[in-house]
């Protein structure tokens, strides 16, 4: 399916999140990188060691959640843009996620805009929480959105 | 006539690299590159490049050339001339240039290859109406020249390039109704794949144009699905109101002054067309003519930056320049081009190359 549509399968996507308890503790990074391309810079970016070392340049990152606090600095490390921050400990009905953004307009902090599934279909009206940088000279925005939980998995996108 | 210790033709991510390693060695390196400024493809890529710190990934491609252009024209061992084409290659090692406008000859005693690719285009009827773009064409308009081509886009391929400029096009604020390939998997790194996708544009793989329609210029397109042995499939025709029809269907190596130096040359398809036969360290058939980059192979600019460090160090060293730390410096070379190379997505130029060895050794 991702072959096909470069939407990720259900299963794909199941198998990279973090377990139910550990979603709940509070903000975790989930890693939607399905193939294997020559590509480090999350491990590289992380100080806190969270992505276990990289035997070959094309391994695929594997994610140790203990050690993961959610900071969402691998958010802008990331040239795939395949790294998103799930905080499922938000509120009882609602999550936070990250998102990464490189496009205009950026959302005003506290606008709604749509929230979009991975196939770019709107499933929810979101708030925009925090929109920061990604770094010097990085040219993302990493935005947070409060979400519905229901969608805290599905929407990676918004329009704006 | 002037005289050149090594030439560089082409100033890509290969040859900004060859200039630089051979530089550093302490070799004079004369840089000639077509456009009016330094970095080739790379000062199109807004998107952040793959690969490891080595090759500077998680930069920006205009990043990487801005880096690289400052440090080549930094150095006191290279001089760099912009506007200038290498028009030919004659018999006793002169190299003919038109230099702004101007026509001059240099006889280098070494020349490194850092030419890179055409893009490859597409038959179909109406083809040729004004609208029907090149994706390099495209990103020039807009990366460089900060114009877009048009409102709504329909891309035809899913390649790397082809899903990138998919979504720089979004990011100008042009709609991408379709993108469309002939192959029944997308060819693009899948994350690249999934950006655009989940801002809504839907990829049609096992597609094809069958043809454009327009008056003066292109108004719409008629794409189809097509079978396994690429026939189009009746009753699958749809029509799609674009007025940019954008062409993204491969590269094709830049090697006709690798022919007239009358290097050996073999066809290979995984390489994207003909290409030199070389060394281990890219020499090719005629002694101290080197090649690195695209118009080695098709690749990425991670490996095209590899190979102009191997090509330049390589230059250098011939000329006596660099010996104690030759050997190290390849070799840390050769194993990051390795790694680069290793993993599933190498598989189409590991087979490439092994094809091209299997034609015979290049030693010199």
């Amino acid at each position: 399916m991702l072959e096909k549509t470069g939407v990720p399968a259900r299963e794909q996507v199941e198998a990279v999140k973090p377990t139910q308890e550990r979603l709940a503790k509070g903000p975790v990074a989930i890693v939607e990188c399905f193939q294997e391309i020559p590509c480090d810079p999350c491990y590289t970016a992380c100080k806190r060691e969270a992505f276990l070392p990289f035997e070959d340049i094309n391994d695929l990152p594997q994610t140790d959640f203990e050690k993961c606090n959610g900071c969402g600095i691998c958010i802008g490390a990331c040239p795939g843009l395949a790294i998103f921050i799930v905080d499922e400990s938000y509120a009882d009905h609602e999550a936070l996620i990250m998102i990464p953004w490189e496009f205009l307009p950026v959302p005003a902090e506290g606008s709604i805009v749509q929230g979009l599934n991975r196939e770019g279909e709107a499933v929810a009206e979101v708030k925009v929480k925090d929109v920061r940088s990604a770094g010097k000279n990085k040219k993302t925005s990493i935005i947070t959105l409060i979400v519905p939980k229901e969608f805290a998995h599905d929407i990676r996108s918004i329009k704006v | 006539m002037d005289k050149a210790e090594i030439l560089v033709i082409g100033s890509g991510p290969a040859g900004l690299k060859a200039a630089l390693s051979a530089a550093e060695q302490g070799a004079e390196v004369t840089l000639v590159e077509r456009d009016p400024f330094l970095g080739g493809q790379l000062v199109k890529q807004t998107h952040m490049f793959f690969g490891s710190k080595e090759q500077y990934a998680a930069e920006r491609g205009f990043k990487i050339a801005e880096k690289l252009s400052r440090e080549v024209e930094a150095h006191p061992g290279i001089r760099v001339l912009c506007d200038t084409t290498a028009l030919g290659y004659y018999d006793d090692g002169v190299v003919s240039l038109e230099v702004k406008g101007r026509f001059a000859t240099v006889k280098p005693q070494s020349l490194i290859m850092a030419t890179g690719a055409q893009e490859n285009t597409l038959m179909f009827p109406n083809c040729d109406l004004p609208g029907v773009y090149g994706a390099g064409a495209v990103q020039t308009l807009m990366n460089v020249h900060g114009i877009i081509p048009g409102k709504r886009v329909a891309m035809v391929g899913a390649g790397n390039i082809g899903v990138i400029v998919s979504y720089q096009l979004l990011q100008a604020g042009v709609e991408v109704p379709a993108i469309v390939e002939a192959l029944p998997h997308i060819g693009a790194y899948h994350v690249h794949a999934s950006k655009v996708r989940r801002m809504g544009v839907p990829i049609y793989t096992s597609h094809t144009v069958l043809s454009a329609h327009g008056k003066d210029s292109l108004e719409k397109i008629t794409m189809v699905a097509i079978d396994q042995d690429r026939q189009p499939v009746a009753g699958t025709e749809q029509e799609l109101d674009v007025d940019v029809l954008c062409i993204a269907v491969g590269l094709t190596p830049l090697t006709e002054i690798l022919f007239q130096a009358g290097c050996k040359m073999v066809y290979i398809p995984e390489l994207g067309g003909h290409v030199a036969m070389r060394s281990d360290t890219l020499e090719t058939s005629v002694p101290n003519i080197f090649v690195c980059g695209d118009v080695g192979g098709i690749e990425e600019a991670s490996a095209a930056m590899v190979e102009g460090s191997i090509a330049g160090l390589t230059a250098a060293r011939n000329f006596g320049y660099g010996k104690d730390s030759y050997e190290d410096q390849l070799a840390a070379a050769r194993r990051e081009l390795d790694s680069l190379r290793s993993g599933p997505v190498g598989e189409k130029i590991r087979s490439g190359l092994k094809r091209l060895s299997s034609f015979g050794e290049v030693t010199q």
